[in-house]
């Protein structure tokens, strides 16, 4: 390989989607992408724009506005061996898709004795911070993650925007695809070279030494603005980002742990009933003797994420919020 | 473990007296203590049986460590446990990590009305706060939970305390007599030194015509067999006392930035020990005690002293301190205070003297008497009415 073809690009996150559209749809005739407005308005987030000039409408498809008959045709070609990509404009409208992705795409491999397999993915916006109020903005791949025969993802970086998409789509089970969605006009370096990447591992974005906030999705950015400033002030974080939600790579959130005994998990779901819940209960369960603080959580406020830029801001987990966590537990009394 | 003295930290237990199921009274002894003063008799404070014993002979605890349970009467087990700090043990067992009560505090650490420190401990059941990893550790490392400060999160004992308790972790050993003379060396500096740092002294001093208390004590003792002879310093000592009642601000402690008043008088008689040191023990409750028991309990408390079997109470009740360098031919003595007290009191040697009466010289026996005294716990004022008072009493010895 030519090293020009190697050489680093800058790019958004937005972009290194398409790109791996584009990939996927070049790698594998049986891919095709389908949802609402993908095709002649490029996705909502403009994911896909262009790429129906480029690929044609039988792979590009634009769909009414019901989630359940979409979804459920995606499952549905996923089951007669076709790849689709099915995208749902945001996880608060998969929630009329909920029955399709919970009673069909999660349970067929199991309720027909391994005979069929669903390997669709579904990619969904998730999140607030855009003033896109109480209906388009909420958090719930928590929720998701509480089904076998799910994988959820949830990609943080420029890397993993532009290589889940590949891997999920050789899963032979369904995977859903979490992007937040201020991730999308995030610029980053994008190796030349890179490409698909694994979904089964959490990342170290950051290492430190006392304190490990765990959490993934945009927040993973909070967090290592959080960092900058505790390392100012003489703390030294580690920032985990999960990565995969579903299932919990549990060998580095233990390592982790056992590394700096201090934990601070991040999610921007509301913290009853939560991944961070499940997360704080496990590290409970499994590395209790390891820990010296208290396990912590900084999560959503328990209210429907309100539309006002400063409301919305005051509900979600915030850098400063994440930081005067970790201060909490790692503040020293005069020896 | 009882604090008997801003100056003492820790203390090795020797041996216990009582043991478990036995019965106790307050105010007996039940276990010896070595501490840098010598072997101290610990005296116990409640009434009740001797539940389990804590602490094991030749362990050395800080102040403040739980040494025992005791059930009180009519209490079932339940009650006992609530009813005192229990104590750590080396596995770093869970449920049993005292308050900050297990740390060496200063005695101004001490709830409020409780200017006998020792008196003031064991009552508080709060639990402190350690972590897991650090509990886990302790029990590694063989570090006793009742030695680590926390310096975490509202006090918590974190790991890195637990590391640093065990890095400075000392053997736990009955001193040596050697050992021992060095020891309260240590512990006279650092007592001392924090006096003089913390307490603003003043000084006062006047002489006291000691004629008609030295008359009347040498008609009582004409009357007596030699060896139950009254000492001048006793009635110094009374007459102290006496005073404290009328002018009580120099009775007690300074503690937590106001002054406390001692519950009773007791005087802490400075007496100075044969290997080098000196020691200020309690005479307790003067003020209602004759000079004839006074002179009997200084015997016995000197001689104690000097055999280092004093009991807890007599050096952690002072409320004043009484210093007399007349033997030494000491005109006056101008003495430190040992904190948290607010006053010391000095006598110099009792020398008959040219002495103003009625606007004729006469000759005189006469004693300087000086006051150091806490600036923050009073002034000068009354300090000065002290000694008048010290004085007053002098004049009518057989009131004393």
């Amino acid at each position: 390989m030519a090293t020009t073809a190697m050489a680093t690009r800058r790019l958004t996150y937005r972009d290194a989607l398409r790109e791996a559209l584009r990939d996927a749809l070049t790698r594998d005739p049986r891919v095709f992408l389908m949802g609402e407005d993908v095709g002649r308005y490029g996705g909502a987030y403009a994911v896909s724009k262009g790429l129906l000039a480029e690929f044609g409408p039988a792979r590009i498809r634009d769909t009414p506005l019901s989630e359940s008959a979409f979804v459920g045709a995606g499952i549905g070609a996923a089951l007669g061996g076709a790849r689709p990509i099915v995208e749902v404009m945001t996880v608060n409208f998969c929630l009329l898709a909920l029955d399709q992705i919970v009673n069909n795409a999660a349970t067929i491999r199991h309720m027909s004795g391994g005979q069929f397999s669903v390997p669709v993915v579904i990619r969904m916006a998730t999140g607030a911070g855009r003033q896109l109020a109480a209906q388009h903005a909420h958090s719930l791949e928590g929720w998701l993650a509480h089904i076998p025969g799910l994988r959820i993802v949830a990609p943080a970086t420029i890397e993993d925007a532009r290589g889940m998409l590949w891997t999920a789509l050789e899963d032979p089970d369904p995977v859903l695809i979490f992007e937040h969605q201020t991730l999308y006009n995030m610029e980053g370096d994008l190796a030349g070279d890179a490409g698909p990447v694994d979904l089964d591992r959490a990342a170290v974005r950051r290492a430190g030494a006392q304190v490990s906030v765990i959490t993934y999705g945009a927040t993973v950015h909070k967090a290592l603005v959080a960092a900058d400033q505790l390392a100012t002030e003489g703390v030294d974080i580690e920032v985990i980002d999960l990565r995969t939600l579903r299932p919990l790579d549990m060998t580095t959130i233990e390592a982790t742990v056992r590394k700096t005994r201090r934990v601070v998990i991040v999610d921007e779901g509301w913290r009853s009933g939560s991944l961070s819940a499940e997360i704080a209960a496990r590290i409970g369960e499994t590395l209790f003797f390891e820990l010296d603080a208290p396990i912590t959580r900084v999560c959503t406020a328990e209210v429907p994420i309100p539309y006002p830029k400063h409301l919305e801001d005051a509900a979600v987990p915030q850098a400063e919020t994440i930081a005067a966590a970790v201060r909490a537990i790692v503040a020293r009394e005069p020896a | 473990m009882p604090l008997l003295g801003a100056d003492m930290e820790a203390g090795t237990l020797v041996e216990w007296l009582k043991h478990p199921g036995d019965q106790v009274r307050r105010g007996d002894v039940i276990a010896v203590v070595d501490t840098q003063k010598g072997a101290i008799e610990i005296e116990v404070y409640e009434d009740g049986v001797i539940e389990r014993t804590l602490v094991e002979p030749g362990e050395k605890v800080p102040v403040g460590t739980v040494l025992a349970m005791i059930r009180g009467a009519g209490a079932g087990a339940e009650a006992a446990s609530a009813a005192s700090v229990p104590a750590t043990d080396a596995t770093g067992r869970p449920p049993v990590v005292p308050s900050p009560s297990a740390e060496a505090r200063p005695p101004a650490e001490k709830p409020a009305g409780g200017p006998p420190p020792s008196r003031a401990s064991g009552t508080e059941a709060v639990r402190r706060r350690t972590t897991p990893v650090a509990r886990r550790a302790a029990a590694e490392l063989h570090v006793d939970m009742a030695r680590v400060t926390g310096t975490g999160p509202e006090g918590a004992v974190t790991l890195d305390d637990v590391e640093r308790a065990a890095k400075d972790a000392q053997p736990a050993e009955v001193p040596q007599a050697a050992d021992r003379s060095a020891a309260m060396r240590a512990a006279i500096a650092a007592a001392m030194a924090r006096s003089k740092r913390e307490i603003p002294h003043f000084y006062l001093s006047t002489t006291i015509d000691l004629s008609r208390a030295l008359a009347w004590l040498s008609a009582q003792n004409a009357e007596r067999p030699v060896t139950e002879r009254v000492l001048p310093f006793v009635l110094l000592v009374k007459a102290v006392a006496r005073a404290l009642v009328e002018v009580p601000a120099f009775n007690g402690f300074w503690i937590d930035g106001a002054f406390r008043p001692g519950e009773g008088v007791h005087v802490g008689c400075a007496i100075a020990l044969r290997g080098g040191g000196l020691v200020a023990p309690a005479l307790h409750d003067v003020p209602g005690k004759s000079p004839t028991t006074l002179m009997a309990e200084l015997r016995d408390l000197v001689s104690r002293a000097r055999s280092g079997s004093l009991r807890s109470s007599e050096l952690a009740d002072p409320t004043i301190t009484v210093t007399n360098l007349g033997d030494m031919g000491v005109e006056s003595t101008f003495g430190v205070i040992y904190p948290p007290q607010v006053a010391i009191v000095g006598f110099g040697r009792i020398a008959e003297r040219p002495w103003v009466v009625e606007g004729a010289v006469a000759v005189r026996p006469l004693v300087t008497a000086t006051l150091s005294a806490d600036h923050r716990a009073a002034d000068g004022h009354r300090g000065g009415l002290l000694l008048a008072a010290i004085d007053r009493a002098l004049l009518t010895p057989e009131a004393l």
